[in-house]
C-alpha cells in the first residue's frame, strides 16, 4: 500500500519508525509540526536523510560560521562556503574550484568501493560548479602499518583510488599517508578534486523559473546504500527482498568519464539553468536544494526515474546513494539540445519533473501525491545544536609530560635511518606508483614534490595551454591537534600553506576536512571547537579563505575515539608556471640554506612517536607571521629565478628533509648545522621553515631578499657528491638512504 | 616549441573513444610537433582524409569485457583496420596498443600485469627497429625514458610467434632496467610485418615538454618521425 499524502492524514496516529532513521523524536515533531500532519514514510525518508549530521552538519554548524566571520577580505574568491565547492580567481579570467571530502566509514567496510566512490563524489561536487575537473589528490590515516585490519584496509583503498581515478582520466598529484594506530577501526579517507573553469561559466545549484524541466542524468537509479531505506520498507511492506540492501555504493568510472565529458559540452552549448550532482541522499537532497535555491517548488514523478531494479519502492529511490548521477534544471527551449547532447555521449537523461512556483516540493508514485513539503524545510532547516564541550579529563596532564625529558640517541646516523624507514616518513612510492599522474598531460610536479602544481588550460578539447599555474597541498597532523587541537589545526594550515609556497605558488584559499570522534562527546566536541577556532583565526591571519569542506564524525570505536585530524588543503597559484621551484636538490654545486629558526620541539614529534612511542607535551610553537614572510621569500624568490629545488622541513625535522632533498634525484650534500646542538638540529619540527638551494651567484640577492623579509638564512653547505654528509656528525651514501627509505611499504604490503 | 624544426603540417587523426583519456595528450603532442592533430571520433565511419593515425590510451568503453575488444568493433575501426592493412600508419599506446592486437592488426595480447597492481614509472626503454613509420627519428638502439601506466600491459604472445617477431626485428622497444609487467622477452612494444602499425604499452605523449610529464622529452621522436614521411610528399 501507498503510503501517500491523503492516507498519511488519515491516520495520524500510525507509528513511525523516526528512530531507526536515526531522528530524535524532537526533529520528529517538529516534522509533524511543520507538515501539519504526521510525514508519509516518503517525506520520513527525506526528512531523516536531509536532517542527518552529515547533510544537516547540525553539530559543526555553530562552529563553522567562524570560517565566514572571521573570513578575510580576498579578492579572488568567486564562490564561498554552502555550495557544491568553493571558487576562486586564478587570473586571466581562469578559476578555479577545489574541495575535500571524507569517506571514512564506507572505505572500513567496503575499502575498494568505499574509497572510489569517494573520489567519485568529490568529483561530481566539482562538475556541478561547471568546471572540468583536472586532478585528485588524497589524504590517508591508517591504522598501525604492521596491524592485520590495516593490511586488509590499505591495499583495498590505494586500488579503489587508482580504479577509479586512473579510469577517470584525472591524474592524482599528491596527497598524504599516515599510520598510528588511534585509526584502527576508523580509517581516514579524505579525497580533493580540483576543477577549472572559466570566471564567467560558474553553475550553481538552483532550480528557477517555473516551467523548467527537471532531468535526471548519468547511471540507473539501484539499491545503493540505502540501508537506511529498508527500515521504512520493511516497516511499512512486509517484503523480505527489501529488508537487506548493500550500504556501500558502487562506482562505475566509466559512466562518471562519460559524464565529464557530456556535462562539459551542456555547459559549452548553455544549456543549463542550474545543476546539482546527486550525492549521499540521492534525490532527496538534489530535489530539495534545487527547489529550495530556486524558483522554491518542483514537481516530480517518481516513476520516471529510471531504475537498476524495477522493484524499488519510492523511499529507497528517494534514498539511494546510486553513483554515477546528476540533476539539471533545463529551458523547454533547450531541452532538446540538452538530450542530443546526452546521447552524444551515451548518457542516459530522462525529464522526472518541473519547476514550479507553487513553494511546495510534490512528488507523485502511481499517482498518488506521497511527498508534499515546503523544500527549504528540509535542505536549509535543519536542526542545529550547540553541543556541550569541555576541555578533556587529561589533557593538562598529556600536556604537562614534556618530551624533553626523554632519553636522547647517542648515534644521530641510526636515529635519521631509523626515522626514514618508519611508516610515516618512509617512500609513499608502493602507493603513489599506482596512480597516474600524468594523464591530461599537465602535470608540473607531483608525488613526492611537497605539492602537486598544474599548468592551466585546455578546459575544452583543442584549447591552448597557457603559462599559469595551480598548486595543491593537503597536511594534517592528528598527533599535533591531540596535544593542542587549537595550534594543530594551525599547524596543518601552516604547513599545507608552506608547502604550496615552496613551489613558488601564492597560497590563495583553502578548504578542509574535520575527521573527529562523537560530537556527542563533550570532550571531542571541544577538539572539534578548537580546531575550528584555530583554523578561522590563523585563516584570517594568513589571509587565505576557507572556501568549503566537510566534517567528519562518529570516526570512533566504541569510546575510544581517533586523533583529532583535521586536514587543510590549501590552493595556490603561479602566473608563471615554467617559474616553479624543483623538489630537492636538483643540481651539484649548489648553496644548501635553510630559512627560518630551530627550537627545541619534539612534542608530538616523529622522533618522539618512533623513537619512544612518547605523545605528550605541546606541538611546534605556531608563528603565522614567520610563515607569511617565509612564504612571501618563497614567492618572490621563486618568481625572480633565485631558487633552484626546495623542500618544506616538517615531520622529521631538518635530517628528514635534507635525506628526502638528496633522494629527489639523487644528489648528495655537505652541510654543517647551524646551531652547538646536533640532535634538536636535526629532528626538532619547529615550523616555519624550509630548505632552499641558490646557485653560488645568486645568494647574495637571495639573502637580501630574506633580510627584507626579517626571515632568517643560514648557509648550511653545498649541494653534490652521492652522500649526505652532516659535518662532525655523519655521513650516509643516498644509495643507503634510498634502501631504507623504499624498503618499508613493499616489506608489508608486497613488491 | 624550442628545439623542434617547424615539420608540414601533415595531418595526424588522434581517435576519442568513451572512455578514451589521452586523446588530449596527443593531440597536443602532435600540434607541438607541428603536425595538425585531427579529431576523429568512435561513432563516426570517417577517418577525415587523415595522413596517420594515433590511437590514444585510456579505459576504451570501460575496458569492460576485456582490454579494446568492444573498441575494435567500433564504426570507426571499420574504416581503420582496412585502412591500416592498406599501409595507413597507425600508431596505438597503452589502450591503443590492446586494441590494435584486439583487432589483429598485431599479433598477441596485453594480460594483466605479473605484479597485479597498476603501475605509474618513469621507464627506460631501448629502440630496437629504427625503421618503422614511427620510429624513425630514433637511432637503433637508442636507450630513451618514457612513462608507463597501466594495469594491463604483460605482452604475450605463442612461442611461435614471440620467435617470429624477433627473428623479424617486429619487436621495437624493450624495457630496460626492470620489466613493469612481466612482457615476455621485456616487449614494450611492437610493429606490424610492414612497418607502418606500432604499439607500445609507454606514453610517447607525456614525455614531449620540459615543463611537464615525465623528466624527458624522448618521446618527441614518435611525432617528428611520422611528421617527416609527410614532408616530402
Amino acid at each position: 500500500m501507498i503510503d501517500s499524502v491523503k492516507r498519511a492524514a488519515e491516520t495520524p496516529e500510525e507509528p513511525q519508525p523516526y528512530a531507526e532513521l536515526g531522528m530524535k523524536l524532537d526533529e520528529y515533531d517538529r516534522v509533524r509540526s511543520i507538515l501539519g500532519r504526521r510525514p508519509t514514510s516518503s517525506e520520513l525518508a527525506i526528512y531523516s536523510v536531509m536532517w542527518s549530521e552529515h547533510c544537516s552538519y547540525k553539530s559543526s554548524k555553530v562552529h563553522l560560521r567562524q570560517f565566514g566571520t572571521k573570513a578575510p577580505k580576498s579578492e579572488a574568491l568567486l564562490v564561498g562556503m554552502g555550495e557544491n565547492a568553493g571558487v576562486v580567481d586564478v587570473g586571466d579570467g581562469w578559476a578555479a574550484t577545489f574541495k575535500i571530502e571524507s569517506h571514512n566509514h564506507p572505505s572500513y567496510v567496503e575499502p575498494h568501493q568505499g574509497a572510489a566512490t569517494g573520489v567519485g563524489g568529490i568529483v561530481r561536487d566539482i562538475m556541478s560548479m561547471g568546471a572540468r575537473p583536472v586532478a585528485v589528490m588524497d589524504a590517508l590515516r591508517f591504522g598501525g602499518v604492521d596491524a592485520p585490519d590495516t593490511r586488509r584496509v590499505l591495499p583495498g583503498v590505494v586500488e579503489g583510488i587508482s580504479f577509479y581515478g586512473n579510469c577517470l582520466g584525472l591524474p592524482n598529484i599528491g596527497g598524504e599517508l599516515a599510520f598510528d594506530p588511534c585509526y584502527i577501526g576508523n580509517p581516514l579517507v579524505n579525497a580533493l578534486c580540483v576543477g577549472l573553469l572559466r570566471k564567467d561559466q560558474i553553475k550553481l545549484a538552483t532550480a528557477p523559473g517555473p516551467g523548467n524541466k527537471v532531468v535526471l542524468f548519468g547511471a540507473r537509479t539501484g539499491p545503493d546504500g540505502i540501508g537506511g531505506a529498508s527500515v521504512l520498507a520493511s516497516a511499512t511492506f512486509e517484503d523480505e527482498s527489501h529488508a537487506k540492501r548493500p550500504a556501500v555504493q558502487v562506482g562505475d568510472p566509466f559512466m562518471e568519464k562519460l559524464l565529464i565529458e557530456c556535462c562539459l559540452e551542456l555547459f559549452e552549448a548553455d544549456v543549463v539553468v542550474g545543476i546539482q550532482d546527486l550525492g549521499a541522499a540521492g534525490v532527496s537532497c538534489a530535489t530539495t536544494e534545487l527547489a529550495a535555491k530556486g524558483t522554491g517548488g518542483m514537481r516530480v514523478d517518481l516513476n520516471l526515474v529510471p531504475l537498476r531494479d524495477p522493484s524499488l519502492l519510492p523511499e529507497e529511490i528517494l534514498m539511494s546513494e546510486s553513483q554515477e548521477r546528476m540533476m539539471a534544471v533545463v529551458t523547454p527551449e533547450d531541452i532538446d539540445a540538452f538530450m542530443a547532447i546526452c546521447a552524444r555521449w551515451d548518457v542516459p537523461a530522462t525529464v522526472i519533473g518541473e519547476v514550479t512556483d507553487t513553494g511546495r516540493l510534490v512528488m507523485t508514485w502511481n499517482g498518488e501525491v506521497i511527498v508534499d513539503i515546503p523544500p527549504g524545510t528540509a535542505a536549509d532547516e535543519g536542526p542545529v545544536y550547540e553541543r556541550p564541550f569541555h576541555e578533556p579529563a587529561g589533557q593538562a596532564a598529556l600536556n604537562a609530560d614534556d618530551p624533553l625529558r626523554l632519553p636522547r640517541p647517542a648515534d644521530l646516523r641510526a636515529t635519521l635511518l631509523e626515522l626514514l624507514g618508519s611508516a610515516n616518513l618512509a617512500s609513499k612510492e608502493w602507493v603513489t606508483s599506482q596512480y597516474d599522474r600524468y594523464v591530461r598531460g599537465n602535470t608540473v610536479l607531483a608525488m613526492p614534490a611537497d605539492a602537486g602544481v598544474l599548468r592551466i588550460g585546455e578546459v575544452m578539447p583543442g584549447a591552448e595551454e597557457t603559462n599559469r599555474g595551480l598548486a595543491l597541498a593537503t597536511d594534517g597532523n592528528g598527533r599535533y591537534a591531540k596535544l593542542d587541537p587549537y595550534a594543530g589545526a594551525q599547524l596543518a594550515l601552516a604547513e599545507a600553506y608552506r608547502n604550496v609556497a615552496v613551489t613558488g605558488a601564492r597560497p590563495l584559499a583553502v578548504t578542509n576536512c574535520l575527521n573527529f570522534g562523537s560530537p556527542e562527546d563533550p570532550e571531542v566536541m571541544w577538539q572539534f571547537a578548537e580546531a575550528v577556532r584555530g583554523l578561522a583565526d590563523a585563516c584570517k591571519t594568513l589571509g587565505v579563505p576557507v572556501t568549503g569542506g566537510n566534517v567528519s564524525f562518529y570516526n570512533q570505536t566504541g569510546s575510544t575515539a581517533i586523533h583529532p585530524t583535521p586536514v587543510v588543503g590549501v590552493l595556490g597559484v603561479l602566473d608563471d608556471v615554467r617559474r616553479r621551484v624543483r623538489h630537492g636538490f636538483t643540481a651539484p654545486e649548489l648553496k644548501v640554506v635553510l630559512l627560518g629558526d630551530t627550537a627545541e620541539e619534539f612534542g608530538g614529534s616523529e622522533w618522539a612517536h618512533v623513537a619512544h612511542g612518547h605523545l605528550g607535551g605541546l606541538p611546534p610553537a605556531v608563528d603565522l607571521e614567520a610563515e607569511r614572510s617565509l612564504a612571501a621569500v618563497l614567492v618572490e624568490a621563486a618568481e625572480q629565478g633565485l631558487i633552484e629545488g626546495s623542500h618544506d622541513v616538517s615531520d622529521g625535522g631538518l635530517a628528514v628533509a635534507l635525506a628526502e632533498a638528496c633522494l629527489a634525484q639523487g644528489v648528495g650534500a655537505t652541510v654543517q648545522l647551524p646551531g652547538d646542538d646536533a640532535f634538536t638540529g636535526l629532528f626538532s619540527e619547529s615550523a616555519a621553515r624550509a630548505l632552499v638551494t641558490v646557485r653560488p651567484e645568486s645568494f647574495e640577492a637571495f639573502a637580501e631578499l630574506c633580510a627584507r623579509h626579517e626571515v632568517p638564512c643560514y648557509g648550511l653547505g653545498t649541494t653534490g657528491g652521492a652522500a649526505l654528509r652532516v659535518e662532525g656528525t655523519f655521513e650516509i651514501p643516498v644509495d643507503e638512504l634510498r634502501a631504507t627509505h623504499e624498503a618499508t611499504l613493499p616489506a608489508v604490503f608486497g613488491a | 616549441m624550442e628545439g623542434y624544426e617547424t615539420m608540414s603540417a601533415a595531418r595526424v587523426g588522434v581517435v576519442t573513444f568513451p572512455g578514451t583519456l589521452d586523446d588530449q595528450d596527443a593531440a597536443r603532442a602532435v600540434r607541438h610537433a607541428g603536425g595538425e592533430a585531427v579529431p576523429l571520433w568512435h561513432a563516426d565511419r570517417d577517418l577525415k582524409g587523415v595522413d596517420a593515425v594515433f590511437l590514444p590510451g585510456g579505459f576504451s568503453y570501460g575496458d569492460y569485457l576485456r582490454c579494446g575488444a568492444i573498441s575494435r568493433f567500433a564504426p570507426l575501426m571499420e574504416e581503420l583496420i582496412p585502412a591500416a592493412r592498406a599501409g595507413l600508419p597507425v600508431l596505438g599506446t597503452c589502450n591503443g596498443f590492446q586494441i590494435l592486437c584486439e583487432a589483429h592488426l598485431l599479433p598477441g595480447a596485453l594480460t594483466r600485469n605479473q605484479g597485479l597492481h597498476y603501475v605509474c614509472r618513469d621507464q627506460r626503454v631501448r629502440v630496437e627497429n629504427a625503421t618503422t613509420a614511427w620510429t624513425g627519428d630514433y637511432a637503433e638502439g637508442q636507450e630513451i625514458l618514457l612513462p608507463v601506466k597501466h594495469g594491463e600491459g604483460r605482452y604475450v604472445a605463442d612461442q611461435e610467434t614471440i620467435a617470429a617477431l624477433e627473428a623479424g626485428g617486429q619487436v621495437v622497444f624493450r624495457y630496460l632496467g626492470g620489466n613493469p609487467n612481466g612482457s615476455l622477452n621485456d616487449i614494450a612494444g611492437i610493429t606490424n610485418e610492414a612497418g607502418n602499425v606500432v604499439g607500445l604499452m609507454p606514453h610517447p605523449e607525456h614525455a614531449v615538454e620540459d615543463l611537464t610529464g615525465a623528466p624527458s622529452v624522448d618521446g618527441r621522436g614518435f611525432f617528428t618521425s611520422i611528421l617527416k614521411r609527410f614532408v616530402n610528399l
